[in-house]
């Protein structure tokens, strides 16, 4: 059930995308969401599938583990498609009682559909191909610039290493003790949602303590290492831009222009 | 009355790349009111196996058979099976959650839907089988210390009357003190009302002294199932899956070896005090 969720988790294998600057996956990402919502053409559409479908390829990560991710959100991609669906003005389609479907409400709610699907994929591969710690030193780079304004950028990147470190931790413990109070008869599973959130108190109860003993422990032992923040901090790997990074950004470039050029066309034509 | 277990295999993460084998073939009796340990190296099943004994796994193949039915046909009541073998485990201090040591302890039996006045007494009967101070009886769980938590928290098993006991580690954590009045109250429990229990443990000197059987395990299969005398027999293979004699055999074995006429199969502390006096001639 907990184990459903992939988004964040990590899976480990060998590949160019793998050894990827966590920077260039970073930038990558967020360029491609862009993309994909600035597109407005079917044939964008495609060439965003296929290069994806290349990354995976590359990733060796398999197909079924992005599919994985996507189970979380399929209600709220059926949610944003009905709204687009039913909502949007225009040219009348089919109507049926109250509802009416549009021509563009037709076209943009499979827009939205492929824009989310491809959304999470691709931010799928992205934290499927990089590991959290690896991630947030890549965040912690890029926002360098933002320490100037005071902004704590390091203890943001250590609050959100510990944070995903965590995840792992907690679900296996609430897997066990959970298993210990269906040891001891209790349920949760039948009853109304009354009687389901009290049967959470005795899960819920020992999984907060659990929490606060680990975080105490944790600040335990990162003070008896001497830990006092990002002040004078080097890394052990510190991150350094080798050539198939620049070459992963100049075929980012490549793939915007390409479709840049598609939707320049399409307007054209 | 009795466990069967008919060749049941369990796969972790099945289908997946992490696919792993927790359980291979593993085929068992356990009649009632035997003591048994169950013992293996970290990694070796142990853990997996007894979530089987009460239908929190389910087997990836073969049968569990509790008194004759089997525990995953359609319209089994697992509740019922979780009240009849009670598992208690590892670290069980962990699950403690009420405002009070007695609230804890009724939680159990609660949960079977016994009246108010039958749950009292029953947790108030378990609390003192663990020898828990009746004074704390109110107190906070989380203000006691690691060896009485860990006595509340099998008291909340022990309260829901199970006629097969299973303790997984009970004394990982605890000092010496502590494991030998816990393993104590346990095997007087048993002596006393007759009920099946099974003790997991890695410590060889822990089973060895209360046990009538023992379970060997390792990666995933039995590798022995027989009498402590029997099992300590195979010292070397023993050691081969990174376990241990009790000390005593070793040193039994060393004065053999040194040309003492000892039998070497003594596995208690008592049992080779004798085995040694007699062969100094003053048994």
């Amino acid at each position: 059930m907990l184990r459903d969720i992939t988004l964040g988790q990590y899976y480990q294998t060998e590949s160019v995308i793998h050894r990827l600057d966590p920077r260039v996956k970073l930038v990558g990402t967020i360029l491609y969401i862009i993309s994909l919502f600035v597109c407005n053409r079917f044939t964008g559409y495609l060439i965003a599938a296929l290069f994806l479908g290349v990354l995976i390829k590359l990733s060796k990560v398999p197909f079924r583990y992005m599919v994985k991710g996507m189970k979380a959100i399929v209600f709220l991609l059926l949610l944003t498609v009905a709204f687009n669906l039913f909502l949007t003005p225009g040219e009348p389609l089919v109507q049926f009682w109250k509802l009416t479907i549009t021509k563009e409400g037709l076209r943009f709610s499979v827009f939205m559909a492929i824009r989310l699907t491809l959304l999470i994929i691709g931010s799928s591969l992205m934290t499927l191909t990089t590991t959290p710690n690896n991630l947030t030193d890549g965040m912690e780079k890029l926002m360098g610039p933002l320490k100037k304004i005071r902004v704590p950028v390091h203890e943001i990147a250590m609050m959100m290493s510990i944070a995903l470190r965590f995840i792992p931790i907690l679900m296996e413990e609430t897997d066990k003790i959970m298993k210990a109070q269906i040891a001891r008869g209790a349920d949760f599973e039948s009853g109304n949602v009354i009687k389901k959130a009290k049967a959470m108190v005795p899960l819920l109860v020992p999984l907060f303590i659990s929490a606060f003993r680990r975080a105490n422990d944790l600040a335990m032992a990162m003070e008896a290492r001497c830990y006092q923040g990002g002040e004078g901090r080097t890394k052990m790997k510190p991150l350094q831009y080798r050539k198939q990074d620049f070459a992963a950004y100049g075929i980012f470039c490549c793939y915007l222009a390409v479709l840049v050029l598609v939707s320049q066309i399409g307007m054209i034509v | 009355m009795s466990i069967i277990l008919d060749h049941v295999s369990h796969i972790y993460e099945k289908d997946t790349e992490m696919a792993a084998f927790a359980l291979r073939d593993v085929c068992l009796t356990i009649p009632d009111g035997q003591f048994i340990g169950l013992i293996g190296h970290t990694g070796s099943g142990k853990s997996t196996l007894v979530q089987h004994l009460n239908g929190l796994l389910v087997p990836t193949g073969g049968c569990i058979y509790f008194n004759g039915q089997d525990i995953h046909q359609e319209g089994y009541d697992k509740k019922e099976l979780r009240s009849r073998v009670g598992l208690v485990f590892q670290y069980p201090e962990h699950q403690l959650f009420e405002v009070d040591v007695f609230s804890d302890v009724c939680f159990g039996p609660r949960n079977l839907g016994l009246s108010e006045k039958e749950t009292q007494l029953r947790a108030f009967e378990a609390l003192r089988q663990v020898g828990f101070p009746e004074e704390y009886f109110y107190q906070s769980p989380f203000d006691l210390s690691g060896g009485q938590k860990r006595r509340v928290a099998i008291a909340g098993v022990l309260a829901m009357k199970p006629e097969v006991l299973i303790l997984d580690e009970p004394t990982a954590g605890l000092d010496p003190k502590g494991r030998d009045e816990i393993l104590d109250q346990i095997a007087g429990l048993q002596k006393e009302t007759g009920i099946t229990v099974i003790l997991v443990s890695h410590s060889m000197e822990d089973i060895a002294r209360y046990v009538d059987r023992i379970i060997v395990m390792n990666r995933g299969s039995v590798l022995f199932d027989d009498s402590p005398k029997e099992v300590f027999r195979h010292g070397r293979e023993l050691e081969e899956v990174g376990l241990a004699v009790p000390q005593v055999t070793y040193i039994l074995r060393e004065l053999k070896e040194r040309g003492m006429a000892v039998r070497t199969d003594a596995t208690t502390l008592e049992e080779a005090e004798r085995e040694i006096l007699q062969a100094l001639g003053r048994g």
